[in-house]
């Protein structure tokens, strides 16, 4: 059996509506605004409705222009691996600080797209974020947070 | 009035001032360039600076920068489908596959003239309309403030394309659900925010954008490297092509530039409408003007889909200016930073402005002339240098474009949560795009969600809860009806084609 993913995505998007119309009931108001013609919830509500009215119309009504997407030709890995390289990315960058963080975010990318110029490929992380590090920060006045570069006293 | 463009002249050739407009279009341009640092940011920055300035150097300084990034973020929106701002997201939809079929130095061309003509023209008719339209923009109320996003919403009809109405609403809608998040403007009662005290503030602008555009086209590039079509667009990305325009785009052009920008500046006088809607609303109308072999080419590197919103959203920068320096209410979030730079030099925008601050009035509508000049004087030479980006290689520009994105993020907050949201909204908006999900009306509702919901509670308050307000006053029911009549006309051009077809 086919299935039209993009009934699935509006199948999806009007449970996601109802889920958000169930929040949107739930949002607790100030007792004297219980009965105003708009409160807090007012506009979260016609929201959830008109969710629930465009993606039910969209599940009800026929399709002519059907998506079919080749998932085979579709490059999962190298998109998975990116991702998770940022998730780490955003998990260290408080904690080691940007340069190092965003100079290795930069060269694992690099690598795992397929670059093997090493040179280039270190240029293109470490020189390059301590120039931008250095614009933001020493020219733009932008705050950068750093503990590993503050820990070898480059920066104070 | 004479008299006051005479002072406005003296005030902004001065030396000092010409240098400013200069400086303010260079950083402007370079800084509008780097997806997530918009004009907002540019212009916050230079706040300090200008302090060290009289009034009418530091406005002048601040509308260099302003011209210069919105400029600088049709740049970004042409060559990496990553618009900065949200008034050049519409830039990018013809921009962009003009990049790809290896016309970038045209498109960047087309995008100054563009913006050089808009920026112009507007800058005219402020000088002779500024005083009747400040009264205009004072006759709006809330109904016709919510009838008119409603307009500008359904505008997205325009641009999605046949059998994409739906799927274009439900972008609609989710882009109004994420504005949701966060504390109530009214009331504080924070909503969607499962004591997440992150979410308390609401979603970023740039966090989105930055997710569904910038973000999302990296990982659809990835994702999409073996798609032979696909491939094919990257071989050529690498081209950049000439700049000259020939003679038929500039018959074009010179159709689409005055209509485009009498709708950006009458967009950018009203308090609070602003670039963004200028630029949809021009595009979308441009769209229902051309010829339906013309239609055809929007979305796939249309001059006249380029050119109207380009023209559309410096126009509307322009108009930007009069309820913040007329009225004291900024047309933009760039005007409000101006706004409060104004107050920090001490002085009260209002009607008085112009007869108690002739100077400050009439030479930042002069710099503007000047600004114009001076954008197109340093971008057009510039365009084949600022176009060498798309020769970077993609193992580079990806991670590079995600670099971007998250630093942009991360100045902003310095908080991972946003880098996780980020990443998040980034993953689904990718799947969706797979799907031919829109992402244009998302980021339009997501800046107009706030607003729209302030003045459906101001007009519902004032009518006591009727909904009667929709067509109480002949302004609303007029935006209503137009509203009502895009609708009508897209379902019966859709039935139209598919009766034709069989």
């Amino acid at each position: 059996m086919n299935i039209n993913t993009t009934k699935v995505i509006s199948l999806l998007f009007f449970i996601f509506s109802a889920f958000y119309l169930y929040t949107a009931y739930q949002i607790q108001v100030f007792a004297f605004d219980e009965n105003a013609p708009f409160n807090a919830r007012t506009f979260p509500i016609y929201l959830g409705y008109a969710g629930l009215f465009f993606s039910g119309l969209k599940l009800i009504l026929p399709d002519p222009n059907t998506i079919k997407v080749q998932h085979k030709t579709l490059e999962y890995k190298k998109t998975v691996i990116l991702i998770i390289i940022a998730i780490i990315y955003g998990a260290t960058i408080l904690k080691v600080g940007y340069f190092l963080t965003t100079s290795l975010f930069l060269f694992s990318s690099y690598y795992f797209l397929g670059e093997r110029r090493w040179v280039l490929m270190f240029l293109l992380s470490f020189p390059f974020v301590a120039a931008f590090m250095y614009l933001l920060h020493g020219v733009l006045d932008i705050y950068l947070r750093d503990p590993f570069l503050k820990s070898i006293g480059v920066m104070g | 009035m004479i008299e006051g463009i005479l002072i406005g002249l003296t005030t902004a050739l001065t030396l000092q001032n010409i240098l400013m407009v200069m400086l303010g279009c260079f950083f402007g341009t370079i800084i509008g360039m780097l997806p997530g640092l918009g004009p907002m940011t540019a212009i916050a920055l230079m706040i300090p600076i200008t302090y060290g300035f009289d009034p009418a150097t530091g406005l002048i300084l601040m509308a260099g920068v302003y011209y210069g990034a919105v400029f600088g973020g049709s740049t970004s929106s042409i060559l990496l489908n990553a618009p900065g701002v949200p008034g050049t997201v519409a830039t990018s939809f013809d921009g962009y596959p003009m990049a790809q079929q290896g016309k970038a130095g045209k498109a960047l061309a087309i995008a100054a003239w563009s913006s050089f003509a808009g920026g112009t023209l507007s800058a005219i008719y402020l000088l002779f309309m500024a005083p009747s339209l400040s009264k205009v923009s004072l006759s709006f109320r809330s109904p016709d403030y919510f009838a008119l996003m409603i307009l500008g919403l359904t505008a997205i009809a325009a641009f999605s394309s046949k059998g994409q109405f739906l799927k274009a609403m439900m972008m609609v809608v989710i882009g109004l659900m994420l504005a949701s998040v966060g504390q109530d403007s009214l009331s504080d009662i924070t909503r969607f925010t499962f004591n997440n005290m992150n979410l308390t503030d609401g979603i970023s602008f740039v966090l989105v954008v930055m997710a569904t555009f910038a973000m999302s086209e990296a990982l659809t590039i990835i994702l999409k490297r073996n798609d032979p079509t696909s491939a094919a667009k990257q071989v050529s990305l690498t081209e950049l092509g000439s700049i000259k325009i020939n003679k038929e785009e500039r018959t074009k052009m010179y159709k689409t530039i005055p209509r485009s920008s009498v709708i950006g500046f009458l967009i950018g006088v009203l308090p609070g409408a602003g670039a963004t809607i200028a630029s949809f609303l021009a595009y979308g109308m441009e769209r229902n003007i051309v010829t339906d072999e013309e239609k055809e080419k929007f979305g796939k590197g249309s001059v006249n889909g380029l050119s109207a919103p380009e023209t559309a959203n410096n126009a509307a920068c322009s108009g930007s200016f009069v309820p913040m320096l007329t009225l004291g209410i900024p047309g933009s979030g760039t005007t409000a930073v101006m706004l409060g730079a104004l107050l920090g030099f001490g002085v009260q925008p209002g009607p008085r402005l112009y007869m108690t601050n002739p100077e400050i009035f009439w030479s930042i509508i002069m710099s503007m002339y000047i600004g114009m000049v001076i954008l197109l004087i340093l971008n057009l030479p510039l365009i084949p240098y600022i176009a060498r980006i798309l020769a970077v290689p993609k193992n580079y520009l990806i991670p590079l474009i995600l670099f971007f994105s998250i630093t942009g993020i991360y100045v902003m907050s310095f908080n991972n949560f946003d880098i996780y949201l980020m990443i998040g909204i980034a993953v689904v908006a990718t799947f969706m795009r797979l799907y031919d999900f829109p992402m244009p009306p998302l980021i339009l509702a997501f800046v107009l969600g706030g607003l729209m919901e302030e003045n459906l509670r101001r007009s519902l308050l004032l009518s006591n809860g009727s909904w009667e307000f929709l067509w109480d006053r002949t302004l609303t029911a007029c935006i209503l009806l137009t509203t009502i009549l895009i609708v009508v006309w897209h379902i019966y051009k859709t039935m139209f084609k598919k009766t034709k077809a069989k």
